[in-house]
């Protein structure tokens, strides 16, 4: 694709340049393996050492507490089933879960928990839960919710989890967090988070547990014990380096962009709004986060909308999709109440720092032409 | 032209979508996600979806997924099961192409501003004073213009079959040169949402209640034994029907869903003058009089009378004929056993 105008950050952002980088070295030249114990292997060693307390430093944790994981998914499952498996129990979580800690409660027969009409999670329903389950041993509540951009208030998650369950592990899916809120503020409430670099301008496949002091869980992974025996495998060092310079720069930046891109994201869908009929903002602008436009627009199906805006050069996306690419019904929309004609119509646009005026006025323009055009063409065919 | 072409990842449509390529359509392949549950090639059919891509890529045209599994839940598989509740052997492969490939699809096609919607099956389209049929692909061994019976005149108008023209071994030989990863694959057989393994009969016992069945003699009634599910016996069938080996032939010549009995005889009792067909679709305008009929997917055309009433046709044979089971797909081709004139259910 030549020119095209990207408004699909949540599903993955482009490297920063610095990240790129950082981690170039490691896939030539200083390609050792940072468990050896040569010279080269020290060297490599050095840098994940460094890239652990530049990640522990924007989380505001120990540098011990940072466990180096193959993404954001492992981060999640091993959190949910190790610390299921180390201490039996239930796992809780919210119905707007993203899949990695949703499956991982449904298989192990744990407990969802209803959220309201913005996605954030239900507090009542959480509470009379945890009071209602004498074995609740790990609750999961995302930090924001990746379709459709809620944020949870983590400390008040962690006060109903402490109150009813304060045995219970707290874990939170972070991972499209990171952009938006400092993480700092959502460490202190909980005892895992799980990071994924590629949200924030890092590479794919990898990705970081962070896990409190004392908490224990059994590793997703076992062999050589090469994150201090809570992960095994030879370390991604190109790809641990490039996300810690990654997160840095997003940690950095964060209270300049912030304003930025949620400006950009006003106008996108203020634009939206002014411009077609029958367009619903799914969640109101102050439970969530500044990169997420999330829309469902009456009468049109979002699979043809999609294909238009693709075919226009615009990248946008709706909900999941499953093994065979096939775009799902949204269980997000579902959990919210949202009626399923009009999560048909469901829009998923995210900003990020590469975003401009220039991207919002194209996506408009765009999108206002496709789904002028379905529509006609619907009230034409019937 | 722009084409949508459904891609299945087989090798016909790998191979109809390299011709309309050659022939300077602009091509988007797609490939519909129909079942969600268990298929012989894996879960979605994941195994043909990537079939399906990676010829796409080879032929370096786009490649989309679409999910229509509300529609095909609706329209193909629910109608599947009811269809045995009340006794009848449905065809959910005409009714897929009923209702998902020339009308869920070709709408789609047209809301996405696509000229053309093109499938890989082996039919073609032919022209008579202006008025289009589906017609018998150059293969007959593999001609499927009996599952593409139903297409009205604004379908017809707006379909494509590339590889009509084409016998299967040189739509192989045609895949093999352009070293398409479909070339050998083998053709499939059978109703995608039902597994090698479990068969109709886990299928529908899962989803409806057998009815055990008694069976008797069709001439004297006398009671000869009993079958679980009634649901699963068809008219014809001659082994299953719970008698002991040895004796004369006897096959299933009657279903009594109501009281739940099969009726066993003779193969002479299966044999019949006429038969009554429902809900009838015509190409172009009803026909009556000399047609010739066929009544399964590769079944031989006999010839009949047809007569009309609104939308119910009674077909005379010629000569007597097996009785066709109540669901199945009637089709009238016209007297040279070239094109389709319309298509209804046995009743």
């Amino acid at each position: 694709m030549s020119a095209y105008t990207y408004l699909d950050h949540a599903a993955t952002t482009p490297m920063r340049a610095e990240a790129v980088a950082a981690m170039l070295p490691y896939l030539s030249e200083r390609f050792a393996n940072p468990s050896g114990s040569h010279r080269f292997a020290r060297e490599a060693r050095t840098a994940i050492d460094d890239a652990r307390e530049v990640v522990a430093a924007v989380v505001g944790c120990k540098p011990g507490e940072v466990i180096f994981t193959g993404g954001g998914t492992e981060a999640d499952n091993t959190s949910v089933r190790g610390v299921l498996a180390r201490r039996g129990g239930t796992a809780v979580c919210p119905a707007a879960e993203h899949h990695a800690v949703l499956e991982c409660v449904h298989v192990t027969h744990g407990v969802v928990v209803a959220t309201t009409t913005t996605g954030a999670v239900d507090f009542d329903a959480l509470a009379a839960v945890l009071a209602g389950t004498p074995d609740v041993s790990v609750v999961s509540v995302m930090a924001v919710n990746n379709e459709v951009g809620t944020i949870n208030d983590m400390a008040a998650v962690a006060k109903v989890v402490r109150c009813h369950a304060p045995t219970a592990v707290l874990h939170t899916d972070a991972v499209q967090a990171a952009c938006w809120l400092d993480l700092r503020t959502i460490w202190l409430h909980v005892d895992l988070l799980a990071l994924s670099a590629h949200k924030f301008g890092g590479p794919k496949g990898v990705g970081a547990l962070v896990a409190r002091e004392g908490v224990t869980f059994q590793p997703a992974l076992i062999g050589g014990g090469q994150e201090r025996e809570r992960r095994s495998g030879t370390h991604n060092v190109g790809g641990i380096v490039a996300m810690a310079e990654a997160l840095r720069l997003t940690d950095a930046q964060r209270s300049t962009e912030l304003p930025r891109i949620a400006a950009l994201r006003d106008r996108l869908v203020d634009r939206l709004v002014a411009e077609l009929s029958g367009v619903h903002e799914t969640v109101p602008r102050n439970a969530k986060v500044a990169g997420s436009a999330h829309l469902c627009i009456e009468g049109i199906e979002n699979e043809a909308l999609l294909f238009l805006l693709d075919e226009a050069g615009v990248c946008a996306s709706a909900a999941s999709a499953c093994a065979a690419g096939a775009m799902e019904p949204s269980h997000v929309l579902h959990a919210m109440g949202v009626p399923r004609d009009l999560a048909q119509g469901a829009l998923r646009l995210t900003l990020g720092t590469t975003s401009t005026a220039a991207d919002v006025d194209h996506g408009v323009e765009v999108i206002v032409r496709a789904v002028h055009q379905l529509r006609r063409t619907a009230m034409a065919v019937s | 032209m722009k084409v949508l072409m459904a891609l299945s990842g087989g090798v016909d449509s790998s191979v109809a979508a390299a011709e309309l390529l050659r022939d300077g359509h602009e091509v988007v392949g797609i490939t519909m996600r129909l079942w969600g549950g268990d298929s012989d090639t894996g879960c979605c059919s994941v195994a043909d979806v990537d079939d399906a891509r990676r010829v796409a890529q080879q032929l370096g045209i786009d490649h989309l997924v679409f999910n229509f599994t509300d529609d095909f839940n609706e329209h193909v598989v629910a109608p599947y099961v009811s269809a045995h509740q009340q006794g009848l052997t449905p065809n959910p492969c005409i009714e897929c192409n009923r209702h998902l490939k020339f009308h869920r699809l070709s709408e789609r096609a047209d809301l996405l501003g696509f000229d053309a919607v093109a499938t890989g099956h082996h039919a073609r389209i032919i022209d008579r004073d202006d008025v289009r049929y589906v017609a018998r692909g150059e293969d007959m061994a593999k001609d499927q213009s009996y599952v593409v019976h139903m297409l009205p005149q604004r379908e017809l108008a707006r379909t494509l079959f590339p590889i009509g023209d084409l016998t299967k071994a040189e739509v192989r030989v045609r895949a093999t040169a352009m070293g398409l990863r479909t070339a050998d694959k083998p053709d499939s057989q059978d109703v995608c949402f039902i597994t090698h393994d479990g068969g109709r009969t886990a299928f529908l016992g899962s989803r409806i209640a057998f009815r055990p069945a008694t069976v008797v003699d069709a001439v004297d009634g006398t009671t000869l034994g009993a079958v679980e599910s009634v649901e699963m016996v068809t008219l014809g069938q001659r082994r299953s029907i719970g008698l002991p080996g040895g004796g004369p032939k006897r096959y299933v010549v009657d279903i009594d869903h109501a009281t739940s009995t099969v009726k066993v005889g003779d193969e002479s009792l299966l044999l019949c003058d006429s038969m009554v067909v429902h809900a009838m679709t015509w190409a172009h305008q009803p026909v009556d009089g000399d047609v010739l009929v066929q009544s399964s997917a590769h079944g031989e055309t006999q010839p009949a009378v047809v007569t009309l009433d609104g939308q119910t046709a009674l077909v005379s044979w010629a000569q007597p004929q097996r009785r066709v089971s109540p669901g199945q797909s009637v089709v009238l081709y016209d007297a040279t056993d070239t094109y389709v004139l319309g298509g209804g259910i046995a009743g």
